[in-house]
Parts: structure tokens; C-alpha cells; sequence
């Protein structure tokens, strides 16, 4: 293991710490000794930007099922390192501003840091890791650490659901993920990425890729909250604002966008992947923005502010693709939609880290997050109002913040797809810039209405719930106040980042377009001179300020009064629909009687081993070279068979147990004549205990009453019956035959000689249960644990009256 | 139907005595399993039918208090004995649940044959015996 595997192990190391920290150092708030590490591990991985910069990149391997090909491989590259970065940096700075969002001695502090943790681990998982397998892994953890982080506050409904439903929706997502990575694997023979994009050709002409790329596709869009799957993410807002700025907005749901940019150079190039990336991106960027000027909550707006930046960055991705259907080396017409991707990626991180910060901010002093209660706080809080305008600006578009070095880039990257002349862009390619410039409109839009109607116009005490408004404390603004700066500085001087993350990155993102040693040339310019791009921002400034001078006007309208998106319909349906109907299908089969199961396997049973053998034309019992049957033996069979078949018979409870134990004593019988010890031994035990078990809860048992069944019913039930039994006795006696013919030496010889030398005891019985088979037996011991644990909870938690589950 | 306390003095006095004899043959099948009939769930099941005579043969409150153990406990102490034997062999860079055994020579016992898997077998005994009580006890303690 290298320092790096256990850089990604880290914060789970650390949460197995704190819940002893939040119980044993209660004076000091739990996040101090968290913020430690992210703050480590962010400078730890600074020391990597040399390396990735000079166009390097790391690879240590794990092996960990290596004869499945799955190793814990990391893989640090320009993508991994930007995301490592933003996970640890964005990390800190939220791990210390919730230390004073959650206060102590209130919140259950070692819940909420485990959690984080556990997602910033796997997080760094996910981004390191070159094998798609344990990607997987750690994608499925981001989605339950996520999960618990939005039931954080438990006893709220709205928690409950927004929890449940970005569970279903993610892992829905990354179960399809899974299907996609397996076909991969079927295709090309491994898990790792850096292979599978050097046999990029061989996927892209296989049959399974469609399907394979359409799977993968599900995963990356659910988590990423592409449209339609979209829906999850504004209800995760039930979250405490740290996690919202951390997970919901600055890492977890750029999960997806980071797995596109990764696998673009094993899918890019086609038309396919071209296509379902631009339209997923460009309809979400729309849907989301429209969706966002119609919240009147403030993280609303924000949740689909973020889902529409998504659809923008991933729309970059779709477009900066066809580099690969070109293969030309650095070509500015492709390659800046991907710079384009990579900037607003970084520049995304600091403004909406900042904004959900200053919302958390305003939502702990009022009380609130309504836009129609809230107004006139930019005298009483002006830290926050600056920190929000510098926010809202960048997000906007405006110069001289970093959005607006974004935005100008992203439009550059949609107006190139006209020079093109592929995949039919020709005839459909002006609907990309529209649809961007249309939704960079409503962007505008709703910046304008998220500042003006939190920050000015009239302040007014008495819709709030607190009785006094003021600004918050130091400890709280550092860290939007630092990400307000990075805002800022990045847009002033986008050099900084240019060679040192943003060119490693998008080399990274497009293997093997450049020859080796060569690096993609970055210049992010203020001014392009009057470019189009110029004139879509112009447009975009001024119909967005007439739209918000209009405000009054179209407020009443269906548009702007309902804000639920329309898509949440078909996700309560879809899920009360799934609820009803497997009760349905459960209540169907599941009787809660006995016999009815029985029935059922062995049901099964018959048909399963009846086909089997009609299908392989079995079974073949041919010659039985069978001992005699001495008479004592004949004896013990007519006791045994009578007393199973008068079972049924008997009308008095006491005669079933005994004659029922009776056949129990007779099967020890047989096994003490056929010489097996310890077998008989425990037959006689297990029959001792059920008789005592019997004489513990004989009196709770009802009457036993006639049985009162149709005379068809039982007919079906004895044909089951004797059936069953006839299937065992041919399988039986067919294994016998055929291991007689085939002259198959018997298992026992092995375990007889080796079980003296190899494990040194005698009897053999016991060796194969402790030695050569000890983890089925430990995990037999296992499922005995289980099983007593249904039992207490079947007996003590059952339910009361009539409730359904 | 109302429970019958139970004053059966034959049962008492007998139980008394052949708990002592049961118990110590359930611990011979234990050690002996190796090289003779018997092992860990043979062991388990024996001591738990032990255990169960003396709930039979006496009220539950007063062996409850007579043997004030969590058998819950007792499957997990098990569970964790059963999972760590095979931990140790890893240690030495062995796979998981490799076996070792050795003779050694004590006094008064003579030589001695001494396994890993007897700690792994306990863990199974501690299983058995767990879970049969807990099962078994949970069922006769329901009076609904």
C-alpha cells in the first residue's frame, strides 16, 4: 500500500475516531479535530501539481481480487488531481463553517462528521481509483453517505423523503452502472480504465456498445441530476447547508460529470455518445434554470440553479467529444468546449460553495429561506450581501468574476459546433447555441430576483420568526468569504490555474489526442474584441433586466405561483405504484401458513430437477450393483415408512410429537448402522432439544382441529407430496448408478488420508468441518446467529393489531 | 391456561445430578471432537439440552437468576471467536482460517495434541449454545 491508498482510506480511519472524540472531548466541538484532515490531505496533495503539471501522472497498484481482475489501482492524472483538490479544499472550508452552522451540545455532532467522512473518502475513491469496479464501490458509498447526510435531521418528514428518494434514484443509477462497467468488461477482458480507453476501438465497434454506453450513461446522469432524473436533488436540500454546499453542489453531483470526462476517450468520438451528452446537458441547463425563476425558497433556487450548471458542463462534454472523431491534435474548435467544461467546473465550485454558504448564513440569522418574507438585509448583514452579489455576478455571467471567463468560453464551445459539419450538425447544430444562450437568459434571471428580493426593498421584522437580525459570526464567513476571493481572483488572473490544473486536466480528459510531451495551449482572455460571444452576453444582460423589470407583471401567472417540478408526479406515482403492487404480489403468495410454503419449494423443486432431466435426457440408472439388504434392516424400514404415513392420521397432538420423534430416533438409527458417529450423535441432540422445545411451548399451541380441506385440494397436495419424494429417490439412485459407472473415486479417500497428516486428527468428520471447510462452517455458525436473531425479533417486535408493513 | 408452578421433587433432586454429568460430557465432546466423536456444535447442543433440563425441571426466575447470562451475548463472543482464528493465520501471512497444530508435552497430562481449530470449534459451541437457548427460551417466555 502506498501513501496514496491510504490518502483514500484516511477519512474512513478517522470516523472510526469520532464518535470516541464527540463522547470523550465533549468540551470541544467535534468539526476541529475533523477539519485536520481535509486540510492535510488538501496540502498533502498540492505537493502533486508539479507532477501532473509537467504532464506525468501516478499509478500504484493494490491488488486486491486479482483473479477477477479487480485491483485497488490508484490513478492520479490532471482530472483526478482538480477533483482531489476541490474535494479536500472545498472540504475544509465546509467542515469549518459547520462548525458553527451545527452548534454543540445540540446536534448529534459524531453522526453528522462520521457521515461526511465516509462520503469524503469515497469521494477520493471514486476519483482515484483506475478500476471500475472499485469506483462502483465507492460511487455506491457517496450515494448512502449522501443519503444519511439528507436524513441528517431525521424526525422531518421532508428529510425522510428527500433521502429516500435521491437513494432510489442514485442507485437506481449506479446498479445500471454496474450492468454498463460488466459489459465493458465482457468486451474487453478488463476493469481498468486506462485499458479500456487503449482498446477504445474494439468497444466502439462491438455489438454491446450502445447498451453498455447507455447503462454507464444512467449512473453518471442520476448522479449528476440530468434531466429527467433531476428531481432528487432540489428535495436533497432538506440537508444542513454544509452538506448542500458540499455534497449537493461542489463535489458528489460532479461524480457523473467526472465519469463522462474520464470515459470520453473510451467513448468519445461516436455519434451516439455525441448526441445523448449535448441533449441530456442542454435540456437540463434549460429545464433547470426555467425551474429555478420560479422557487421562492432560496436553496431551491440554488438546487436548480446547480442542476442547470451540470447540464452545462456536461453539455461542454458532449460537444468537446468529436476530438476524437477528428484526431487533429490541439484544435481550438473542439478543444474549448472541454477547456470550457474543466474552468467551469473549478469556477462552479467557488461561486455556488460561496452562495449556499451565504444562504445558510441568512436561513441561521432570519430563520428563513423565503424569498416573499425576506428583503432590505443588505445594511444588516453586508458581509453576506457582498459575498452573494460577487456570487450571483459570477454565476450570472458578469464581468470581471470568473463566471463570466466561463460563460464567454462556453458560448465560444456552443458557436463552434456550427464549423462541425458532422453527425448532422449541419441541419440540427443552431438549436445548441439557442438553447444555451436561451437558458443563460433565465440564469440572469433568476440571479437578479435571488439578490433583490433577499438583499433590498423593505426589511420587515415581523414576518420573521427571531426576534433580532443581525450579521453572523466571524468564525462563520471565512470560508464563503475565502471562496468569494478565490471567485475574484480566479477571474482576474485565470493564468494561475491555466498550465497548472486546467491543461493537465483536459490532456487527461482527451488521452492520446496530443503526442507525448506536448501540452494543450490555455488562454482564458477577458476581451475577444466584438465576437458574438460578446453580443450573446449583451443579449443575455439586457433581456434578463426587462424580464426582471417586468416582475410584477407576469408574478400571478400559473408560471411563477406553482413551483414543483412536474417530473416529481411521476416519481410518487412510480413509487406508490411499486409499494401497492408488491403487496399485492406478496400478499398473493405469502399465506403466513406453513404448508403453503412448503408447497411452494417443493413445488419448485419437482419441476426445476423434472425438466432438468427431461431437458438432458436424465436419469440413467442403469446398472445397481447394490449390497443385500439384510432382514433387520427390512424391520426397521416398515417401522420407519409406517410411522411417517400415520402422521397424518393421528387427531391427538401428543401422539404426533411422539411418533414424529420416533422417526427422528430411527434416522439416528440408520446413521449408527452405517457407521457415522457423529452424525447420530447429533440427530439424537437435535431431537432431545425439539422434544424439550416441544414440552416449553406446548400449551400456547391451538387445538388441533380437524382438517377441513376439499377433496381436490388434497389430492394436489399428496401428488406434491409424492412427488417430491419420488424426484429424491431417483436422484439418488441415478448419482449412485452413474458414479458406479463412471468409476468416480469417492471425495471420502482424500479427506480419509489427509486428514491425520494435514490437520492431525482422527476423525474426519470434524477436521472437514474445522479444517478444509472451516468458512462454510463459520458461516453456517453465521447464519444460526441470523436466524436466532429472526426469531427473537419475529417473537418480540411482532405486531400489535393489523398493521400492514 | 394458567402456568402450573412446578414441584416436582424427583425431577429437582435428579436434574441436580445429572446436569453435573451432561455438562462434563458436553465439554469432553468438545475437547474430543478432533480425534473422536464429537466437536463444537455436538458440544453445544449437549450443554444447551443441559441448560434446558434445569429450566424444565425448576421455574424460569430462578435459574434466570442462577445463571444471570445474556445468551444473545453468547453468539456474538462465538461469532467473534470463530472469525479471529482465522485472523491469526493471516497474520503470518497464511490465508484466512488456515489450521495449525502441534504436540506439545505438559506434566501430568503427558503429550498433548494442541490445535487452532479448538478455538474455532469453541466459537461454533458458543454459537450453538447461544442461539438454542436464545431460541428456545425467547419461544417459552411469549405468553401471548
Amino acid at each position: 500500500m502506498s501513501l496514496l491508498h491510504w490518502a483514500v482510506l484516511s477519512p474512513f480511519l478517522v470516523a472510526i475516531l469520532i464518535p470516541f472524540l464527540y463522547k470523550y472531548m465533549k468540551r470541544i466541538h467535534t468539526g476541529w479535530f475533523v477539519l485536520l484532515l481535509p486540510f492535510a490531505l488538501f496540502i498533502y496533495f498540492l505537493t502533486f501539481l508539479p507532477v501532473t503539471s509537467s504532464g506525468e501522472t501516478i499509478l500504484e497498484v493494490l491488488p486486491w481480487v486479482p483473479s477477477l481482475g479487480i485491483n485497488f489501482s490508484v490513478y492520479l492524472d490532471g482530472l483526478s488531481l482538480l477533483f482531489v483538490l476541490l474535494i479536500t479544499g472545498i472540504g475544509a472550508l465546509v467542515v469549518l463553517y459547520s462548525i458553527y452552522y451545527l452548534a454543540k451540545g445540540k446536534e448529534r455532532l459524531h453522526n453528522f462528521y462520521v457521515y461526511l467522512l465516509m462520503f469524503m473518502g469515497a469521494m477520493l475513491g471514486v476519483v482515484l481509483s483506475d478500476n471500475l469496479i472499485v469506483v462502483y464501490v465507492f460511487w455506491e458509498v457517496t450515494s448512502i453517505a449522501s443519503s444519511l447526510l439528507i436524513s441528517y435531521w431525521y424526525s422531518r418528514e421532508k428529510s425522510i423523503y428527500g433521502a429516500q428518494k435521491s437513494m432510489y434514484i442514485t442507485v437506481f443509477g449506479g446498479l445500471s452502472m454496474l450492468g454498463g462497467f460488466s459489459l465493458l468488461y465482457v468486451i474487453t477482458g478488463t476493469f481498468s480504465i486506462r485499458e479500456l480507453v487503449a482498446n477504445a476501438d474494439l468497444i466502439i465497434t462491438s455489438g454491446l456498445f450502445l447498451p453498455a454506453m447507455i447503462l454507464v450513461l444512467l449512473g453518471a446522469f442520476t448522479k449528476s441530476a440530468q434531466f429527467p432524473f433531476h428531481i432528487w436533488l432540489p428535495d436533497a436540500m432538506e440537508a444542513p447547508t454544509p452538506v448542500s454546499a458540499y455534497l449537493h453542489s461542489a463535489t458528489m453531483v460532479k461524480a457523473g460529470i467526472y465519469l463522462v470526462a474520464r470515459l470520453t476517450g473510451v467513448f468519445g468520438g461516436t455519434p451516439e455518445w455525441f448526441w445523448i451528452i449535448t441533449i441530456a446537458g442542454l435540456t437540463t441547463l434549460l429545464w433547470g434554470s426555467v425551474s429555478a425563476v420560479r422557487q421562492k425558497d432560496l436553496k431551491g433556487i440554488l438546487a436548480f440553479s446547480t442542476v442547470s450548471q451540470l447540464g452545462l458542463i456536461m453539455s461542454l462534454l458532449g460537444v468537446g467529444s468529436a476530438a476524437f472523431y477528428f484526431q487533429d491534435g490541439d484544435n481550438a474548435l473542439y478543444k474549448t468546449a472541454i477547456l470550457a467544461a474543466v474552468f467551469h467546473l473549478i469556477n462552479h465550485a467557488t461561486f455556488k460553495g460561496s452562495l449556499f454558504m451565504a444562504v445558510g448564513i441568512i436561513d441561521h440569522e432570519t430563520g428563513t429561506r423565503d424569498i416573499r418574507k425576506l428583503g432590505g438585509l443588505m445594511t444588516i448583514m453586508p458581509v453576506t450581501a457582498t459575498i452573494s452579489l460577487v456570487g450571483l455576478a459570477s454565476m450570472a455571467g458578469l464581468p470581471p468574476f470568473n463566471g463570466f471567463l466561463s460563460k464567454e468560453l462556453f458560448f465560444t464551445g456552443m458557436l463552434n459546433v456550427l464549423d462541425y459539419g458532422i453527425f448532422h450538425l449541419e441541419t440540427f447544430g443552431l438549436i445548441i447555441p439557442i438553447v444555451a444562450w436561451v437558458a443563460s437568459v433565465f440564469t440572469f434571471l433568476y440571479c437578479l430576483i435571488m439578490f433583490f428580493r433577499t438583499f433590498t426593498g423593505k426589511f420587515d421584522i415581523s414576518k420573521l420568526k427571531v426576534k433580532h437580525v443581525h450579521e453572523a459570526p466571524v468564525g462563520m464567513l471565512i470560508s464563503p468569504v475565502v471562496l468569494g476571493l478565490l471567485v475574484i481572483i480566479i477571474g482576474l488572473f485565470p493564468g494561475i490555474l491555466a498550465y497548472s490544473i486546467i491543461a493537465p486536466a483536459i490532456s487527461a480528459i482527451l488521452p492520446g489526442i496530443l503526442a507525448a510531451g506536448e501540452q494543450f495551449d490555455v488562454h482564458i482572455y477577458h476581451w475577444h474584441g466584438f465576437q458574438p460571444e460578446l453580443w450573446m452576453t449583451i443579449g443575455v444582460i439586457i433581456l434578463g433586466v426587462l424580464l426582471f423589470l417586468t416582475f410584477r407583471k407576469w408574478e400571478n401567472s400559473a408560471f411563477y405561483r406553482g413551483e414543483r417540478d412536474l417530473f416529481n408526479y411521476g416519481y410518487d406515482y412510480g413509487y406508490d405504484g411499486l409499494i401497492k403492487g408488491s403487496q399485492w404480489l406478496t400478499r398473493i403468495q405469502m399465506t403466513g401458513r406453513l404448508r403453503d410454503y412448503f408447497i411452494y419449494m417443493c413445488a419448485f423443486i419437482i419441476l426445476l430437477m423434472g425438466y432438468t432431466m427431461y431437458r438432458y435426457n436424465l436419469p440413467d440408472i442403469g446398472s445397481l450393483d447394490l449390497s443385500p439388504i439384510p432382514p433387520f434392516m427390512w424391520l426397521i424400514f416398515i417401522v420407519f415408512i409406517s410411522s411417517v404415513v400415520v402422521i397424518p392420521f393421528l387427531q391427538n397432538r401428543v401422539a404426533v410429537i411422539v411418533v414424529t420423534g420416533v422417526t427422528g430416533f430411527i434416522v439416528a438409527l440408520f446413521f449408527v448402522i452405517f457407521r457415522a458417529p457423529d452424525l447420530a450423535l447429533t440427530q439424537l441432540l437435535v431431537e432431545t432439544v425439539t422434544v424439550i422445545l416441544f414440552m416449553l411451548v406446548f400449551y400456547h399451541l391451538p387445538k388441533l382441529q380437524k382438517e377441513k380441506t376439499a377433496i381436490g385440494i388434497k389430492l394436489v397436495k399428496l401428488l406434491i407430496a409424492g412427488g417430491f419424494g419420488l424426484m429424491m429417490t431417483i436422484i439418488s439412485l441415478s448419482a449412485f448408478s452413474l458414479g458406479q459407472e463412471a468409476n468416480f473415486p469417492s471425495i471420502a479417500e482424500f479427506f480419509i488420508e489427509n486428514s491425520k497428516e494435514e490437520a492431525g486428527g482422527y476423525n474426519v468428520v470434524n477436521v472437514i468441518l474445522v479444517d478444509f471447510r472451516g468458512l462454510d462452517t463459520m458461516l453456517e455458525a453465521l447464519v444460526v446467529a441470523i436466524a436466532t436473531l429472526s426469531v427473537i425479533s419475529l417473537i418480540k417486535l411482532r405486531f400489535k393489531g393489523r398493521e400492514d408493513v | 391456561m394458567k402456568p402450573i408452578k412446578p414441584n416436582d421433587m424427583m425431577l429437582q433432586t435428579l436434574a441436580r445430578l445429572i446436569i453435573l454429568v451432561v455438562l462434563s460430557f458436553s465439554i469432553y465432546l468438545l475437547l474430543a471432537g478432533h480425534n473422536n466423536p464429537g466437536g463444537g456444535f455436538i458440544g453445544g447442543l449437549m450443554t444447551s439440552s443441559a441448560i434446558l433440563i434445569l429450566y424444565v425441571a425448576f421455574d424460569m426466575k430462578t435459574i434466570k437468576k442462577a445463571i444471570p447470562i445474556d445468551f444473545v451475548k453468547i453468539i456474538g463472543i462465538g461469532l467473534l471467536f470463530a472469525s479471529l482464528t482465522g485472523v491469526v493465520s493471516m497474520l503470518f501471512g497464511y490465508p484466512y482460517l488456515k489450521q495449525f497444530f502441534d504436540y506439545f508435552t505438559i506434566p501430568i497430562l503427558g503429550e498433548v495434541e494442541l490445535t487452532t481449530a479448538l478455538p474455532f470449534d469453541l466459537g461454533v459451541y458458543f454459537v450453538v449454545v447461544g442461539s438454542a437457548l436464545t431460541i428456545i427460551l425467547t419461544i417459552a417466555e411469549d405468553d401471548k
